[in-house]
């Protein structure tokens, strides 16, 4: 497919069944099955690998279908459920149909896969799992190995992200037979999965702040005060000329990160994390003062959009993380390094 | 109503690597002969010498039709040959405005008599042109200017006054926008743009200084000046939608983002190759930020060599990399306790007293940041 065809079927899709009163309802405790349900049979959460399941193939379906689940706030696991169903289909293992979790050594979280004999040991804790009591399955990733859990064998204690997304601290201690288990090639280590889902999470960004935008556009050009639109102020139209800037480096940055692939991702993975995450919070900003009180209740729909994009800005490396690792690694290219290392890319 | 800007992805082309490896060895040969140093900006670092020795390689004018002295390469080479110049703080401030600006409006609107007389000694590098715009009493609102060229024997008589026109002391030639008619009804009608000869006789240029202590920009006054009927550049009446028709050229390049990069470039090298949390962490943010404006920049460019004239796309470039290139210096001298300094021996503190002083001129050379916010506010569909 080529990607205005996939962009174009998810935002129809989305459009339809992803509408605010069942993102309201979602976080208020309603599993969307029938929109879980269109977007397994569109075939959405197979986007990344395609059918070789090798290398990064899909990479840019699968972007384009999570910028149009970050337009729509869709609340599920798309994102998490592409992502572990590629790794375990990468290493052979065989996920189960319907939502999975994930939760990758990294960081913050310290997951250990060693070697028992014929066996495995799972150990370590994960913070902040997305989706992990909803998930049908559970995916640990590691620098060594890969494994496929029931989601019954990790401990979870439920929690929430400040959109209402559910993210549970899981606790594992368990003994897995060879089948649920496999190496972790280079291409599919804890690290690269974990710089995915830091992309994963930029494209949905990069789709809220679009929509935000607009929304804020759009009321800025409706919305009357002192005898016109609020938008005819030039104090309004420098704000969301700001708005559009960062709106435009985000996208940007997670379309060079796509274009780049399997071939750029350690760079250019955590490069368009940071800058997007830097985006939502300068975009949120303005979005909202432009609302006014309108854009500070719930029944505006603004909120299902800034709420998201406070909560994945940190998630997966918050700005902070990405630039001390990008800073050591273009201060190793030495002074006179930097800009060859930049001009590559 | 979606969103009006796009910014297409663009692979850049292996001649364009190879062309990279040229001038970089290039550079890195005329440095070590003595032919230049790193200082300065786009802007500031003015060499005739040097001008001629890249002129002489065919970087000068590369885009345009070999008729031209152009090389007929594509918009990316241009591209990479510039960003390579730029980053290294080489001294293209001489033939700058000739190459990005005055030689493709000839190329556009010029007469073929104007092409054949400029263009091929702007490719060698050796004429250089400047832009008179401002006036003292017209900036940003370029309509209001009141330089007039008055109908004469055989051409126009130019009277007024320019300021802020950048090495016009240096300059063969003034691209000079002024007033042929009145502006009646429409303020952007009968404005009229010539190639001022600023040799000519009623030609006065009075250099004024910058608060860098800097001779760059002049006043620049025409007291009836003859401008023979073959300097009329375009269609009289038309300099309006002349000078607007191809902003993207001018506010989408790296000259747009990279001013302070060599401020960069010495806090690594201060920083070593294991820098601390700190420093580690200003390095990594500006490099993902240098990234993403130079991918932004590149689409335009590639964008360009497809025909189009994304100005929107421009605007946002330009005002998104004047606050990058602002913001370096103001990250990086929280990590260096001992500030800027000039006359000392340390690099650092000359790159960084250089980049503080000359940040305020980024801001509003070749669009203030407020006209610029105006152009995306329309883009928006707000105004």
């Amino acid at each position: 497919m080529t990607d205005t065809l996939v962009s174009d079927a998810a935002e129809r899709l989305f459009a339809d069944l992803a509408t605010p009163d069942v993102v309201n309802a979602a976080e208020a405790g309603t599993w969307p099955a029938e929109l879980w349900t269109a977007v397994t049979e569109a075939g959405f959460l197979d986007a990344l690998g395609g059918t070789s399941g090798g290398a990064l193939d899909g990479l840019g379906d699968a972007v384009d279908v999570l910028r149009a689940a970050g337009r729509y706030s869709v609340p599920l696991p798309v994102a998490e459920t592409m992502l572990a169903r590629w790794l375990a289909n990468r290493v052979g293992l065989a996920p189960p149909e319907g939502p999975l979790a994930l939760a990758v050594e990294g960081p913050e979280d310290h997951l250990e896969l060693r070697r028992m004999g014929a066996d495995w040991q799972l150990s370590g804790t994960a913070r902040s799992v997305p989706w992990a009591s909803n998930a049908r399955g559970l995916v640990v990733s590691t620098s060594v190995a890969v494994a496929l859990v029931a989601p019954v064998g990790a401990m979870i204690k439920q929690g929430k992200n400040l959109a209402g997304e559910p993210r549970d601290d899981i606790a594992l201690e368990l003994k897995l037979d060879a089948r649920s288990v496999a190496g972790a090639p280079m291409d599919a280590d804890a690290a690269v999965v974990y710089r995915l889902g830091a992309l994963f999470r930029a494209a949905q960004m990069t789709g809220a702040l679009e929509e935000a935008l607009q929304l804020a556009v759009t009321y800025a050009g409706d919305r009357v005060q002192f005898g016109r639109p609020i938008g005819k102020f030039q104090a309004i139209q420098q704000q969301l000329a700001l708005a559009a800037e960062q709106v435009a480096a985000a996208g940007v940055a997670v379309a060079s990160a796509v274009a780049a692939g399997a071939g750029d991702l350690a760079f250019a993975a955590g490069a368009a994390k940071l800058r997007v995450g830097e985006a939502a919070g300068k975009v949120a900003d303005i979005v909202h003062q432009v609302h006014g009180a309108i854009g500070f209740t719930h029944e505006h729909r603004l909120h299902q959009l800034t709420r998201r994009l406070w909560s994945w800005r940190d998630e997966f490396g918050v700005e902070s993380a990405w630039a001390l690792e990008l800073g050591r690694l273009a201060a190793s290219q030495g002074a006179d390094g930097i800009w060859p290392f930049l001009a590559q890319r | 109503m979606p969103i009006a800007f796009r910014f297409d992805p663009v692979a850049l082309p292996p001649a364009c690597e190879s062309l990279r490896k040229e001038v970089r060895a290039f550079l890195a040969d005329a440095r070590a002969s003595g032919l230049w140093a790193p200082a300065g900006d786009f802007a500031t670092n003015h060499s005739p010498e040097f001008s001629r020795a890249i002129g002489a390689r065919g970087w000068i004018g590369m885009t345009w039709p070999k008729k031209y002295g152009g090389q007929e390469r594509s918009m990316l080479e241009r591209y990479v040959a510039t960003e390579e110049m730029l980053v290294a703080g080489a001294p293209v401030a001489a033939h700058w405005i000739a190459d990005r600006q005055s030689g493709p409006l000839l190329l556009r609107f010029g007469t073929e008599e104007q092409r054949l007389e400029f263009l091929p000694a702007i490719a060698k590098g050796e004429c250089y042109f400047c832009i008179g715009m401002s006036e003292p009493d017209s900036g940003s609102d370029l309509a209001s200017i009141r330089t007039r060229a008055d109908k004469a024997d055989g051409g126009f008589r130019l009277n007024g006054r320019k300021v802020w026109t950048s090495h016009a002391h240096r300059s063969h030639y003034a691209i000079t926008i002024c007033r042929t008619s009145s502006a009646d009804g429409d303020r952007h009608a009968g404005l009229s743009q010539f190639i001022v000869d600023l040799k000519a006789k009623g030609v006065t240029i009075r250099p004024i200084k910058n608060l860098a202590g800097n001779l760059d920009f002049n006043e620049v006054t025409f007291d009836d000046v003859f401008l023979p009927l073959n300097r009329l550049v375009g269609t009289e009446g038309a300099g309006w939608q002349q000078v607007t028709s191809e902003l993207a050229f001018e506010r989408s390049g790296p000259e747009r983002f990279v001013s302070t990069f060599r401020l960069l470039v010495e806090f690594a090298r201060r920083v070593g190759a294991n820098p601390d949390p700190r420093a580690a962490e200003a390095l990594g943010r500006l490099t993902a930020h240098l990234w993403t404006l130079r991918r932004m920049s590149l689409s335009v460019a590639g964008m360009l060599q497809a025909g189009e004239m994304p100005n929107l796309e421009a605007a946002l470039v330009k005002d998104l990399g004047n606050s990058f290139e602002r913001e370096i210096p103001e990250l990086l001298r929280l990590l260096a306790p001992r500030g800027s300094r000039s006359g000392g021996n340390d690099r650092f503190e000359e790159t960084l007293a250089e980049a503080v002083l000359h940040a305020p001129s980024f801001t509003l050379r070749g669009g203030t940041r407020e006209i610029l916010r105006g152009i995306i506010a329309r883009g928006l569909g707000l105004r």
